[in-house]
C-alpha cells in the first residue's frame, strides 16, 4: 500500500482569520516571534501499491478535497506500507 | 406551480423553505430527499439552509457532489429557477454553478440576526417584485457567508450585472458586500440571507415573500395563458 497524507491551505492572500486568531493566541502567550501562521486541513488514506498517485490525488482535490477557488494542496507519499 | 425542496442530511431550513412556499406563497411543495431523487416534474427547486453532512470538509462540498446535483444541473440548464439559501449557496458555489467560495466570517463568529439588503436587481425572475435600490430585513444565520472571489471573477460579475443583492452593513467581511448573485442566464440565485425566514409580519419580517411571488409570476406568464 502507498501511503498518502495531502495538506490543505487557503491561498497566499485569501484571508485567514482563523490563522490570524492562532498567532494572536501564540503572541500573547509567550511566542512573540510567531508569523505567517495559516490553518488548514490534514487529510491521509492508502492507495494500492499500483495507483497512479499523482493522478489520483489530482483528481481527487479537484473533484472534492480542495476548493480551487480559494484552497491550495501539496501531498506526501509513503511506498510500502502494511495495511 | 411546483417547487421541489431538496432535503439532505443535516438540512434544517427545509421546512421554513416548505413553508414559504405552501403556506406563505399558497402554492404546491414537497421535501424531497436527496437520494433518488426525481425532479423531472417540478417547476422550482429550492436548496435550503443547514449544515449538509455537517459541514464536513467544507460548507456544502459533500453535498455538491451528490447524484441528485447532476439533475439540478440539467435542471439548471434548461432555465428551472434555482434557489440556494445560505447552505444551498454553497453548495451552488461548490459545485460550480455559480462562482466563488465561502470563507469563515472576518469575525469568525457565528451570527444570526436581520440585515438590511440593498436590491441591485429588479428584473430577474427571483427580484421582479422589488424595486432596485430598495431595503429589505432579511436575516441572516451563519458561519461561513464571507463571500470570496478573485479579481477577475468580480469584474465578471459586475460586467455581467450577476450581483442581486448587497449588504447595507457588511457582516462578515463579504467582497463588495455581496449578499447574493446569479449565473448568467439569470435562473440560478444563491443568496446566504434567508428570505424563507421573512415572509409574514409574525415573523418579524415579510420582506422574503416578494421574492417567492417574484417567482410564481415569471412562470404563470412562461405557461399559464389566460382566455
Amino acid at each position: 500500500m502507498k501511503k498518502v497524507k495531502i495538506f490543505i491551505t487557503l491561498k497566499e492572500g485569501v484571508l485567514d482569520p482563523q490563522g490570524k486568531a492562532v498567532q494572536e493566541a501564540l503572541q500573547a502567550n509567550g511566542f512573540p516571534d510567531v508569523a505567517d501562521t495559516r490553518v488548514g486541513k490534514y487529510i491521509e488514506m492508502t492507495l494500492p501499491d499500483d495507483a497512479d498517485v499523482a493522478l489520483e490525488v489530482q483528481r481527487m482535490c479537484d473533484k472534492l478535497l480542495a476548493n480551487p477557488v480559494m484552497e491550495e494542496y501539496s501531498y506526501t507519499v509513503e511506498e510500502g506500507v502494511r495495511s | 406551480m411546483r417547487f421541489a425542496v431538496i432535503v439532505f442530511p443535516g438540512s434544517n431550513c427545509d421546512r421554513d423553505m416548505y413553508h414559504a412556499v405552501k403556506d406563505g406563497l399558497g402554492e404546491e411543495a414537497d421535501l424531497v430527499w436527496y437520494e433518488n431523487a426525481n425532479l423531472a416534474d417540478y417547476d422550482a427547486i429550492l436548496l435550503p439552509g443547514g449544515f449538509s453532512y455537517g459541514d464536513y470538509l467544507r460548507s456544502g462540498a459533500i453535498a455538491s457532489v451528490s447524484d441528485v446535483l447532476n439533475q439540478i444541473k440539467q435542471k439548471a440548464e434548461a432555465g428551472t429557477p434555482v434557489l440556494g439559501v445560505c447552505n444551498g449557496f454553497q453548495i451552488l458555489l461548490e459545485t460550480g454553478l455559480l462562482p466563488g467560495a465561502m470563507l469563515r466570517n472576518e469575525k469568525l463568529k457565528f451570527m444570526c440576526h436581520y440585515e438590511t439588503l440593498v436590491v441591485e436587481r429588479d428584473d430577474t425572475i427571483f427580484t421582479s417584485g422589488y424595486e432596485k435600490g430598495q431595503q429589505i430585513q432579511i436575516p441572516i444565520a451563519h458561519g461561513e457567508g464571507n463571500y470570496y472571489c478573485d479579481d477577475r471573477t468580480l469584474e465578471e460579475l459586475k460586467k455581467n450585472n450577476q450581483i442581486v443583492f448587497t449588504y447595507k452593513n457588511n457582516p462578515n467581511g463579504s467582497r463588495d458586500d455581496i449578499a447574493g448573485i446569479v449565473n448568467e442566464t439569470g435562473n440560478v440565485l444563491g443568496m446566504m440571507p434567508h428570505p424563507e425566514r421573512a415572509v409574514e409580519d409574525l415573523l418579524g419580517s415579510s420582506d422574503g415573500l416578494a421574492m417567492f411571488q417574484s417567482v410564481l409570476q415569471h412562470w404563470r406568464e412562461m405557461y399559464v395563458t389566460t382566455s
